[in-house]
């Protein structure tokens, strides 16, 4: 079946979707958009983490066909073309990377929680990237980069 | 495949009268992981997110109607002072992704015996309202659950909504995970008690075939509560009532060993928390100052 929806501001007429498959894959396999990454596939790991219609969610949990007519942004649609997004920008700064999988999921949630929530304590920004798996175990340093996102942010915003 | 979309409710219907192997989606948190995994190739999905209806919950006489496509995260928003057992057990469904896409009547769907809204639905005496083009069925929740992963919706049936009586007393919720977020219940336990009619609510979860009450528990402790005069005096429970209630919702259970926990430790943790869970709500009905207030709760609609 096609779908159409906007995915980072533009439009994606889709072709030839399975009716059965994620948003993740026609992201990945059919739009051209590996930002999201497929790990668990059940929603328990986060890093296929995207907002739809302003709302985070698990990409590998909605149908492609749910998606029809809606809006998405993953987390290639934070930056604004070169310049990283400050949550992203501490991501890098903090050494919040190791093997990078869960990271644009990370992004995505951490963007979402600074939305709603500038100056979070740590319990509220543990509680908001719960969704959000690092086997890595980086969550020291994913702490320290949301913390330096949130300062960034503030400063842009007082 | 085919990818069924109806934007009425009217066509929704019609649409489970043709194809009642369509497999409903709402969140998807169920039904696509089935799909992921190659556990479930349903000739249709019947895709019920344009439904404006389902995500609508409203006052209804006394009752909420809870539209069955109300996310969990809704719940917990707009609904965390009026319906309180629902939004404590909506809090630990899975992850912030989770809930802003799993639903109520998605729960009631899957009919898993794990579901976390069980136990709140079956101690609020809740009713499940399902729907076909034959017409509408109210069914007490505690008929719903027929098996494991089973119910009794019909195949050309989809649940329309749930009517919840905003409570006259406190509600508790209590799960068993190895982790706060992200769990399938090792075991749950609502618990609700209705002062109007001095009676008390229960549901069990993950500790049987379906999620169930415990009537038993349920008569033992009000009946207590009665001989002892303690709805009208509002004292202390005596020493030993809340184990002893814990011990008779134990004994309603029958659990199985799996990989999630044994049925040794699903008895016992059902015990612990059933009295914690009694003993809670019955402090705080103790502390409520004045009693129920006689007005009702403010009501907020979403936009």
């Amino acid at each position: 079946m096609r779908i159409t929806l906007t995915v980072n501001g533009a439009r994606h007429d889709v072709d030839d979707v399975w009716e059965g498959e994620s948003l993740l894959y026609a992201l990945r396999e059919r739009m051209g958009l590996p930002g999201s990454k497929n790990a668990c596939e059940q929603g328990e790991c986060g890093s296929c983490t995207v907002y739809l219609d302003g709302l985070p969610v698990c990409s590998c949990l909605v149908a492609a066909g749910q998606a029809q007519g809606r809006e998405v942004t993953t987390v290639e649609g934070l930056a604004d073309g070169e310049r990283l997004h400050p949550v992203q920008q501490a991501f890098v700064e903090c050494g919040a990377v190791q093997c990078g999988f869960c990271t644009p999921g990370l992004i995505v949630s951490t963007h979402d929680l600074l939305e709603h929530n500038a100056r979070p304590s740590d319990p509220e920004i543990r509680e908001a990237l719960a969704g959000n798996l690092c086997r890595c175990t980086g969550y020291e340093k994913i702490l320290d980069a949301v913390r330096t996102a949130a300062r960034t942010l503030s400063a842009e915003q007082p | 495949m085919d990818f069924l979309a109806p934007t009425t409710w009217a066509d929704a219907l019609a649409a489970k009268a043709e194809h009642p192997d369509a497999l409903p989606v709402a969140g998807g948190t169920d039904v696509m992981v089935e799909i992921n995994f190659d556990h479930a190739r349903p000739p249709a999905l019947l895709d019920l997110t344009r439904l404006p209806v389902l995500r609508e919950w409203a006052r209804d006489g006394g009752r909420i109607r809870l539209g069955a496509g109300v996310t969990y995260a809704r719940v917990i928003d707009e609904l965390g002072a009026t319906l309180p057992g629902l939004a404590m057990a909506s809090r630990t469904v899975g992850s912030p992704q989770i809930r802003n896409r799993g639903t109520v009547g998605g729960n009631l769907g899957s009919a898993s015996p794990a579901g976390d809204s069980h136990p709140a639905l079956l101690a609020a005496d809740t009713t499940v309202e399902v729907a076909s083009v034959r017409g509408v069925r109210l069914l007490p929740i505690g008929e719903f659950f027929t098996g494991v992963k089973r119910s009794a919706l019909a195949p050309d049936e989809l649940i329309a909504a749930v009517l919840i009586t905003p409570p006259s007393g406190p509600q508790q919720y209590c799960k068993i995970g190895t982790r706060n977020a992200m769990v399938i219940a090792v075991s749950a336990f609502g618990f609700a008690l209705h002062p109007d009619r001095r009676g008390v609510g229960t549901g069990i979860g993950s500790a049987a075939p379906t999620p169930r009450r415990a009537p038993a528990a349920e008569e033992f402790l009000a009946g207590e509560l009665e001989a002892a005069g303690l709805w009208d005096s509002r004292g202390a429970l005596p020493d030993g009532l809340a184990r002893e209630f814990g011990h008779r919702v134990r004994d309603a259970a029958s659990p199985i060993d799996d990989v999630r926990g044994t049925a040794a430790y699903r008895l016992a943790s059902l015990s612990v928390m059933a009295r914690r869970a009694a003993t809670w709500a019955w402090d705080a009905h103790r502390s409520a100052a004045c009693g129920p207030s006689d007005e009702d709760p403010p009501v907020r609609m979403h936009p």
